[in-house]
């Protein structure tokens, strides 16, 4: 059952009351149209849903999300997927700050640029594994205390000698691995991360999730493949193994 | 070079004529400090890794050992005292950042000594509370601005409340800083007596999910073990933005503390670190904070009050006021001289300010700025014994939380080495040896019998003073007199001195 909602103008508690009521009543799918910045699209929903977001949604959105879908036509904001445990979320343009903190499984494409402190503390555990691809650029601490999940970013469409990212990539980064799409700088990693090249396991998890990414948002898998990817994993898995002293 | 420079800092003492080389002491200390001399024929002790947690002291049968204060000390010095000298050899054979665990023992003021009660005499009765009813019961949360009434009912829902039987509450405490038996310990005496313990950030063991209506979970910056089932299994959330014995710091969990059961609960693999970010890297402004408020609102449907832990800093009633506005309702404030599994030393001995001033300004600005009906205020950080709770609920808290006097209540002698995993009381350790000394159902009376000895106490020095319910005195300073204070002293904290 597909469900239509307008959002214009109400406020997002008012917006996220109606989104749990269609669930509620058995919807399976909930289109959402003329979304202008409400937060927390997805939050509420207590069991997997799947939400075309027509607009710009707010902040948060997807915030600890737990198995449902989110598709956005449009531009997203800040802090999406935030503490989100399971699903999926489709950013079919740009997208802000904060995005994927301690995310600790599912999927978030976004196929634009990304800003400051993107996947910050994303961490996996056991069949749970946080899986985020950024189809442009991102600001500076990408990546950081990163604990597990995979962060793909591809930078396409960047202008010659624009960085991918921002400075402190990886920095504090403890699990996980980071791929990235053509050369890195070193002088732009954090100081606990190193590069390497890609060996057959990551390059069959790397297909597999970009053949998805692509497919979800139309762009030439090959075209992207064209290029090479290195990858970014930590040194330690106890960057502060010795870092003090018993009193 | 591995030589220690630093002098052992006790002694432990084996009366030969009581020793019957029982060998309990050996079994009991996890710092292996005892052992059986083979050629000798006996039980000796070396003191080098002695904690003074006294476990050998109260389970040696024949009263044979003692640890006392090593009497052998550097040359006299009034500027270097043993405790700077030796905390330099460590820093100087290690460079490390000296770690420290529970709360400071430096000598601070403590200002609930400096507050007397008042009680009446003659111009208004006393009240018994063992012949009179005597209310304790608290509510914390939101209250609306005004009640409306339509027919004898509420005409508008109230907030979400917590309703506590006693105004007293166990604080954040992590499973992985704790053993779950602490854990189930302060959850069964929680729902015993009536009121709350807190998950700590840490997540929620499953064995701990039927404790759900005494239960406040906990999220903080590394967000451990946070999922909507966890958020919607507690009555009340914290965010935890920081606690007293680090403010301004984040937490840091060694891989070896991350076992099974630990691995399970904070949703992370087994032997990786738990580190907490020491922000929350969505929140860097009140607005932020508000965002993270209404998520953790939105994703629990709007039915559990929202809590914000803050450590007690300098301009903690400024950042109360923000936390109010930003639709909190309830705020923790942990005075500097709160516990913690784990804290570098320089840290908790010298940042923050106590929670008896940070209170009294809490309180006041709130009232100033008409917004104290908006949040509830809980504080802890030392609350040590039910006449400290007495005078935080006259100096303006709704509730006090607990945290080293449950811990005391479980066994806990202070020895300060939660962070080494060692714990001879089977509290702060996760070894599977260890945790058993530790007996839930043994655990949970003590820490209840502790909370309803206090109740009575608390209805002892209301009654006193003619009060005959605890939110008569919620606030009231009148009831208060300072002793031993400055003016400043005494302005902060809003009372006058004794004999005014």
């Amino acid at each position: 059952m597909i469900k239509t909602i307008d959002a214009k103008g109400i406020y997002y508690k008012q917006l996220n009351d109606k989104i749990l009521q269609a669930a509620e009543e058995g919807a399976d799918k909930i289109v959402l149209e003329n979304v202008n910045g409400q937060r927390y699209i997805g939050t509420r929903v207590d069991r997997p849903v799947e939400i075309e977001v027509k607009g710009v949604p707010g902040n948060d959105l997807g915030a600890y999300m737990n198995g449902s879908t989110i598709v956005v036509r449009d531009n997203g904001q800040d802090a999406i997927g935030n503490t989100m445990n399971a699903g999926k979320i489709v950013i079919h343009g740009h997208a802000g700050d904060v995005l994927g903190y301690a995310m600790r499984g599912g999927k978030l494409f976004i196929k634009g640029d990304v800003g400051y402190r993107v996947g910050i503390h994303m961490k996996e555990y056991q069949e749970l594994i946080p899986k985020m691809v950024i189809g442009g650029c991102a600001g500076n601490f990408l990546g950081e205390y990163m604990a597990g999940g995979i962060l793909v970013i591809l930078g396409l469409n960047r202008k010659p000698e624009e960085p991918i990212a921002g400075d402190y990539l990886g920095t504090g980064m403890h699990g996980g691995v980071i791929y990235v799409r053509g050369e890195v700088d070193k002088t732009m990693l954090g100081k606990e991360v190193s590069v390497f090249e890609l060996d057959e396991t990551d390059n069959k998890k790397l297909d597999e999730l970009l053949h998805e990414y692509c497919n979800d948002l139309g762009i030439d898998y090959e075209e992207v493949r064209k290029e090479k990817f290195v990858k970014l994993i930590p040194v330690s898995h106890r960057p502060y193994g010795n870092l003090y002293v018993n009193c | 070079m591995n030589f220690n420079m630093a002098v052992p800092e006790f002694l432990i003492e084996r009366k030969k004529e009581r020793c019957i080389d029982c060998k309990v002491c050996i079994t009991q200390c996890a710092n292996e400090c005892h052992s059986f001399d083979i050629d000798e024929g006996r039980v000796v002790s070396d003191e080098t890794a002695c904690v003074n947690c006294q476990r050998c002291v109260v389970f040696c049968p024949t009263r044979a050992l003692s640890v006392v204060n090593n009497p052998q000390q550097y040359k006299n010095n009034a500027n270097w005292t043993a405790f700077d000298i030796n905390t330099i050899y460590k820093q100087a054979a290690t460079g490390g950042i000296l770690l420290t665990g529970m709360g400071t023992d430096r000598n601070y003021p403590i200002y609930w000594d400096h507050l007397l009660l008042n009680a009446s005499q003659v111009t208004n009765p006393s009240i018994d509370p063992l012949r009179e009813p005597m209310e304790l019961k608290t509510f914390l949360g939101r209250k609306p601005e005004k009640l409306v009434v339509k027919d004898g009912k509420l005409a508008e829902k109230l907030p979400p409340q917590l309703e506590l039987e006693v105004p007293i509450m166990f604080s954040a405490m992590s499973f992985g800083s704790i053993s779950l038996n602490a854990h189930k310990s302060l959850a069964r005496a929680a729902e015993e007596v009536g009121t709350f313990y807190n998950t700590g950030e840490g997540g929620l063991h499953r064995d701990l999910y039927g404790y759900g209506n005494n239960t406040i979970v906990q999220v903080a910056s590394g967000r451990f073990g946070v999922h909507q089932e966890y958020l919607n299994a507690g009555k009340a959330i914290e965010i935890k933005i920081g606690q007293g014995a680090k403010p301004g710091i984040g937490g840091h969990l060694p891989g070896e503390k991350v076992g099974l059961e630990v691995s399970l609960t904070r949703m992370i693999p087994q032997g990786s670190d738990a580190i907490s970010p020491a922000p929350h890297h969505d929140i860097y402004s009140i607005e932020d904070l508000r965002q993270l408020i209404f998520s953790l609102k939105e994703a629990t449907n709007y039915e559990k009050p929202v809590s914000v832990k803050i450590a007690a800093v300098h301009n903690v009633a400024a950042i109360a006021s923000g936390i109010a506005r930003a639709g909190a309702d309830i705020i923790a404030i942990d005075g500097f001289k709160g516990g913690t599994g784990a804290t570098p030393l320089r840290t908790r001995d010298s940042v923050g300010i106590p929670v008896e001033l940070a209170l009294a300004a809490v309180d006041s600005r709130l009232r100033e700025e008409g917004i104290r009906n908006q949040v509830s205020l809980v504080v802890g950080g030392t609350v040590r014994n039910s006449s400290d709770i007495v005078k935080a609920i006259a100096l303006g808290a709704d509730a006090v939380y607990i945290a080293t006097s449950a811990l005391l209540a479980l066994g806990c002698h202070l020895c300060q080495k939660c962070y080494t995993g060692k714990c001879n009381w089977g509290i702060a350790t996760q070894n599977p040896n260890l945790i058993k000394r530790l007996n839930p159902d043994i655990g949970a009376k003590r820490a209840a019998n502790l909370l309803k000895a206090w109740a009575h106490e608390i209805k002892e020095l209301l009654g006193g003073m003619g009060i005959n319910a605890l939110e008569s005195l919620r606030g009231n300073r009148l009831m208060l007199r300072g002793i031993g204070l400055s003016q400043k002293e005494l302005e902060i904290l809003g009372v006058v001195h004794a004999g005014e």
